[in-house]
């Protein structure tokens, strides 16, 4: 539980964090909260030579609305995000998902950016964010660019960026009128990951139609994936009952979990159908009411 | 309540605030990783990644070219001064570091010394061990099929059978079975757990090579046993007992994994002689769970026989008890299966029978008594769970069937068929306490019509007794040395006191409870007393604290020891009053004349009297010491309700409501005893819904981290709902029982016979624990009530 050796840089902007990355290359593990990589470090499943440790750079911790998008900086804390007046008041989804990461001790450190980076299924922000169809701000050498969420997932623990990319924001589309999300995680015990998790984000019009709807699953598959037919099944259809459950039981068809001390493959399958099943129609009960 | 003192002095049933606490909620605990001494080294230790592999080679000399990796011992090491075994406290054998083979997963391979932990982290890293893999023994059940290979072929066995325990009447109980209207049959496995302290084992050896003497500061229970068992180890190697002092610091939780000798103890000594300097060595969490000793692992055949009402004639209990590579469990001597023969339980019938084999199988050597007083809440598990089967089969509430089957008030002293005498109890009145608080009529109401309309609601009742506080020498010995346990006050000129024990406080509040049991014999204010323990040095000798032992046995000697002091005071009162002793009474911290109340000498002026007054003839000064040795165990008892309601898609179980009446008789501190239960109630919780050792087919274990290995947090637990009931201890000076394992034996039945009832209309009659969401939907599946996609 002693992690190797490791050097240590603390760069005080992401210039000098990217000019680091590009000095040690693979060699070097970027650190925000810690939360992922430092465990990894102490089982020594995670050997870096060299931590650049971005959590002094000052102004990546920001959460406001600007250009159509409700953008997050990387250093942004969990409980920033719990305690945001903003997020209460209209990113349902993220407020659901920030309440059940870990603990509230792991939430004063662990940063939304981090959760993404590490490319990490189990963790609850892709899910929400594949949900939300944000984008991902990352920043090296040659500047920035954007990132579709749908392209930011590779494969298992494996992200879009490259090594000497940082990732510094997320964008996600401010949510049009009668719209509402939800998170519903099944968790063993609390700061477990999640047995299984569904993150629903929608917009209803005035006639009860489907007008926008993204679905992104939690730990049922080896990257973060997205309920790609339980999404195609509800757009643009009146929202009843068995409608829903329909979606919800693709969602259960759809997603490839392992069998492991949280379940076996059929029991996750039936998880995420109930918690899908829920978090639409928790979603569309706060659409209505938004 | 008993309480006769003011809150100045708050001797017994004052809820005084704990005065150890200042410490602890400043961060200013001193445990024994807190301990740095000049010079000292670290140890860490390599461990097998294989449960049962033959050692071909260890080549330690890429850690050896660490710089700081001072030494890397191994079992052969250690064989040269033959220090390569010891002794369990089971008189069976250990390896302290192996020599040829590992036994299980996690085993000490090898350790390294270094001048720095994480040097020593580094020193673990670069050894390289080669191993031949052998197939292990993981399923106790095929530990003794004629092909298994014998695991302890160095004690001369021919198979793995450890030990066979039987008690009752075997016969009788056949023909009551063979004859009783109904006999219902349950298989109960209770799984392998872990205590999971928070904090986990480690010590500081510190052997000075000029005086010889070591000074072992360690993580243990009971300091003065582990002093004599490192006599006996080490003895041949020139550790006389009196070289030897063992210091318990501060305790982070104990439950009873802290009682034995691991081996990373035995390999810190060894290299503290060997080098000369002082040698700490911490576990890991992983570590803790991995390889220091389990608890339960009880594969038990239940049968109760009752008539057709429901009235019960006979039990038979037949066990497979798996305790690892070698039985390192820490039962008193004649108690193979600690006190399991409480399983009769609350319930009045003259006929039993249980038997049980211990094997060996190539896992963690246990298994220790986690918070169960021996053995306890196994068989309580048993005996309550067999009494809800038995109220299905013959239609009637379970509650309704306890009452008709309780042993009465008016029978107690009890002789119970496994041959216990139950010292006092009213269970009918802690159930109806239970229920009438919980409103049990109105729940079985509520509960028929969530039935009705498909929805999952259960209620569960446990209503166990405990037996506790060993015990009796005729009986009660470890290692031969008799359970007995010990106080010594000293009270000073002034008036103030300090008082040593034999027993080592882990979270259980001595500081404070002792404090008051002497304040209330003597009326010297219990914040002017002084307590003390874990150091051998100086506190009298005492077996520990474990069993819920400490107030049946030390707390008793402190009453006694102080009963002693107050026979002198009165003495000494009827010297400076002038007055003969009979003409003396006592009141609270005074000795006054009887029709006199104004002549008065109170205990301050006695004490000080002591010293500088004493009558001629009489031995200055205050002090006195008793050893207690106990005429029976106490039998706290205690109802429990639960209320479940269950997730009928997902399997998902939340404790709408838990009750727990307890009766530990007379209370010292009523604060501390509800602390007790609330963390009793957690820790009943966790095996019932969530803790498990969990191993596969090659030995490994799964979740030997917290991340898998799940302790229920505050989250988890439900808001626990406590009372009481009083039925003093007979036989105990201060009428007191043990009560810090009494909800950790009475929960797990109770949770889960609640969660068994909400499936009972589905023909559910058993689910062993812990009991887990996707267990649930298991059964919901076969019978046909979710659907998989």
């Amino acid at each position: 539980m002693i992690p190797q050796a490791f050097d240590y840089e603390s760069p005080a902007t992401v210039g000098e964090a990217i000019a680091l990355l590009q000095r040690y290359g693979s060699d070097a593990k970027i650190l925000s909260g810690g939360h992922s990589l430092i465990p990894m470090m102490k089982l020594r499943l995670a050997t870096p030579e060299r931590i650049i440790d971005i959590s002094g750079i000052k102004g990546l911790d920001y959460i406001r609305e600007e250009d159509g998008f409700l953008k997050i900086g990387a250093l942004a804390k969990e409980s920033a995000l719990e305690e945001s007046a903003l997020i209460a008041r209209k990113y349902p989804l993220l407020l659901d998902a920030a309440k059940m990461i870990a603990d509230p001790s792991v939430r004063n450190r662990a940063t939304v950016g981090g959760n993404l980076a590490h490319g990490d299924a189990a963790n609850d922000h892709p899910a929400v964010m594949l949900a939300y169809r944000a984008e991902i701000i990352a920043t090296g050498p040659r500047g920035q660019r954007t990132i579709p969420i749908d392209e930011f997932f590779l494969g298992f623990f494996m992200t879009a960026l490259e090594p000497d990319e940082i990732l510094t924001e997320i964008r996600i589309p401010i949510p049009p009128a009668g719209s509402g999300g939800a998170y519903k995680k099944m968790e063993r015990k609390v700061g477990d990951y999640a047995t299984a998790a569904t993150a629903v984000q929608l917009t209803v019009d005035g006639n009860g139609v489907c007008r926008h709807i993204g679905i992104g699953l939690t730990n049922v598959s080896a990257a973060p994936m997205r309920a790609q037919r339980s999404e195609d099944a509800l757009r643009d259809q009146r929202l009843s009952d068995e409608l829903i459950k329909q979606a919800a039981v693709m969602a259960g068809q759809d997603c490839d979990p392992n069998p492991d001390l949280r379940g076996s493959i059929e029991y996750k399958r039936s998880v995420v159908k109930t918690l899908t099943e829920r978090a639409i129609k928790t979603a569309i009960e706060r659409a209505m009411n938004a | 309540m008993f309480c006769n003192t003011p809150k100045e002095i708050s001797g017994m049933g004052h809820g005084m605030k704990r005065k150890e606490d200042a410490r602890f909620i400043q961060g200013k605990g001193h445990y024994v990783d807190d301990i740095k001494l000049p010079g000292m080294l670290y140890m860490d230790i390599v461990r097998s990644p294989y449960a049962y592999a033959k050692i071909k080679k260890i080549d330690a000399s890429r850690a050896l070219a660490i710089p700081g990796v001072l030494a890397v011992i191994t079992g052969r090491d250690l064989e040269k001064y033959n220090l390569h075994w010891m002794p369990t406290l089971m008189s069976d054998t250990q390896m302290v570091l192996p020599t040829d083979t590992v036994m299980y997963y996690s085993q000490e391979v090898c350790a390294i010394i270094a001048t720095e932990r994480y040097i020593a982290a580094d020193g673990v890293a670069a050894v390289e061990v080669e191993y031949e893999p052998m197939k292990p023994i993981v399923d106790p059940h095929k530990s003794m099929d004629p092909n298994a290979p014998i695991l302890r072929p160095d004690k001369g066995k021919t198979d793995n059978h450890i030990w066979h325990w039987e008690v009752g009447d075997r016969n009788a109980t056949d023909r009551v079975m063979a004859n009783a209207d109904i006999v219902v049959k349950e298989q109960i496995y209770i799984p392998r757990i872990h205590v999971a302290s928070i904090e986990t084992c480690g010590c500081v050896a510190s052997f000075d090579p000029v005086e010889g003497k070591l000074t072992m500061y360690m993580t243990t229970q009971a300091p003065h046993a582990i002093r004599t068992v490192v006599a006996l180890v080490a003895g041949h190697v020139g550790l006389s007992e009196e070289k030897i002092r063992v210091v318990s610091p501060d305790i982070g939780g104990g439950f009873g994994g802290k009682v034995p000798v691991y081996p990373g103890y035995v390999i810190a000594i060894a290299a503290s002689v060997l080098i000369g300097k002082p040698v700490k060595w911490i576990e890991d969490r992983m570590e803790n769970l991995q390889a220091d000793s389990f608890a339960r692992d009880y594969h038990m055949s239940c049968e109760l026989a009752a008539n057709k009402d429901g009235r019960i004639q006979a039990l038979r209990i037949k066990t497979l008890a798996d305790h690892g590579y070698t039985d390192a469990a820490a039962n008193p001597s004649k108690f193979p299966a600690g006190m399991f023969s409480i399983v009769t339980g609350s319930y009045d019938y003259n006929t039993a029978f249980t038997e049980m084999d211990a094997v060996y199988t190539n896992k963690a050597p246990g298994g220790v008594a986690y918070r169960c007083s021996f053995r306890v809440t196994e068989a309580v598990h048993a005996i309550e769970r067999m009494v809800d089967v038995l109220a299905m089969k013959v239609g009637k509430d379970p509650a309704q069937l306890r009452m008709e089957n309780f042993i009465k008030k008016d029978q107690f002293p009890y002789k119970s068929a496994l041959g216990w005498e139950y010292d006092s109890g009213d269970y009918h009145a802690a159930l109806k306490k239970a229920m009438d608080i919980i409103g049990y009529d109105a729940l079985r109401r509520e509960q028929a019509e969530k039935r009705q309309r498909g929805e999952l609601m259960g209620i569960g009742i446990s209503s166990f007794t405990e037996i506790v506080g060993a015990g009796p020498s005729r009986h009660f010995d470890i290692l031969g040395i008799k359970m007995f346990d010990s106080c010594e006050i000293r009270v000073h000129p002034t008036g103030k006191a300090i008082a040593r024990l034999g027993t080592k406080s882990q979270g259980q509040g001595h500081e404070t409870t002792y404090a008051q049991i002497i304040a209330q014999e003597l009326g010297i204010p219990a914040e002017h007393i002084q307590i003390e323990e874990g150091d051998t040095d100086t506190a009298p000798y005492g077996l520990g604290t474990y069993a819920s032992r400490s107030t049946p046995t030390a707390g008793a000697a402190a009453a006694i020891a102080a009963r002693k002091l107050r026979d002198k005071a009165r003495k000494i009162a009827a010297y400076l009053l002038e007055v003969s002793e009979e003409d003396l009474e006592w009141d609270v911290n005074k000795f006054f004349v009887k029709g006199a109340p104004e002549k008065a000498k109170t205990i301050q002026e006695i004490v000080f009297a002591s010293y500088t007054n004493h009558p001629l003839g009489m031995e200055a000064g205050f002090e006195a010491t008793h050893y207690y040795d106990p005429p029976n165990l106490t039998f706290p008892f205690g109802s429990y309700i639960c209320v479940v309601d269950i997730d009928k898609e997902t399997g998902e179980i939340k404790i709408r409501r838990f009750v727990a009446v307890d009766d530990c008789g007379n209370i010292i501190n009523p604060m501390i005893v509800e602390g007790q239960i609330h963390g009793g109630l957690t820790q009943g919780l966790a095996p019932a819904m969530f803790e498990e050792l969990i191993y596969d087919e090659d030995g490994n274990m799964l979740n030997g981290s917290l991340m898998d290995y799940l302790v229920p947090t505050a989250v988890e637990s439900p808001k626990w709902e406590t009372d009481k009931t009083i039925t003093p201890c007979p036989h105990h000076p201060i009428g007191a029982k043990g009560v810090g394992e009494s909800p950790t034996v009475g929960a797990p039945p109770a949770i889960a016979n609640a969660i068994v009832d909400a499936l009972s209309h589905l023909g559910v009659t058993h689910i062993d624990i812990p009991i887990t969401p996707q267990k649930v939907w298991n059964i919901l599946r076969e019978k046909g009530m979710v659907e998989t996609v």
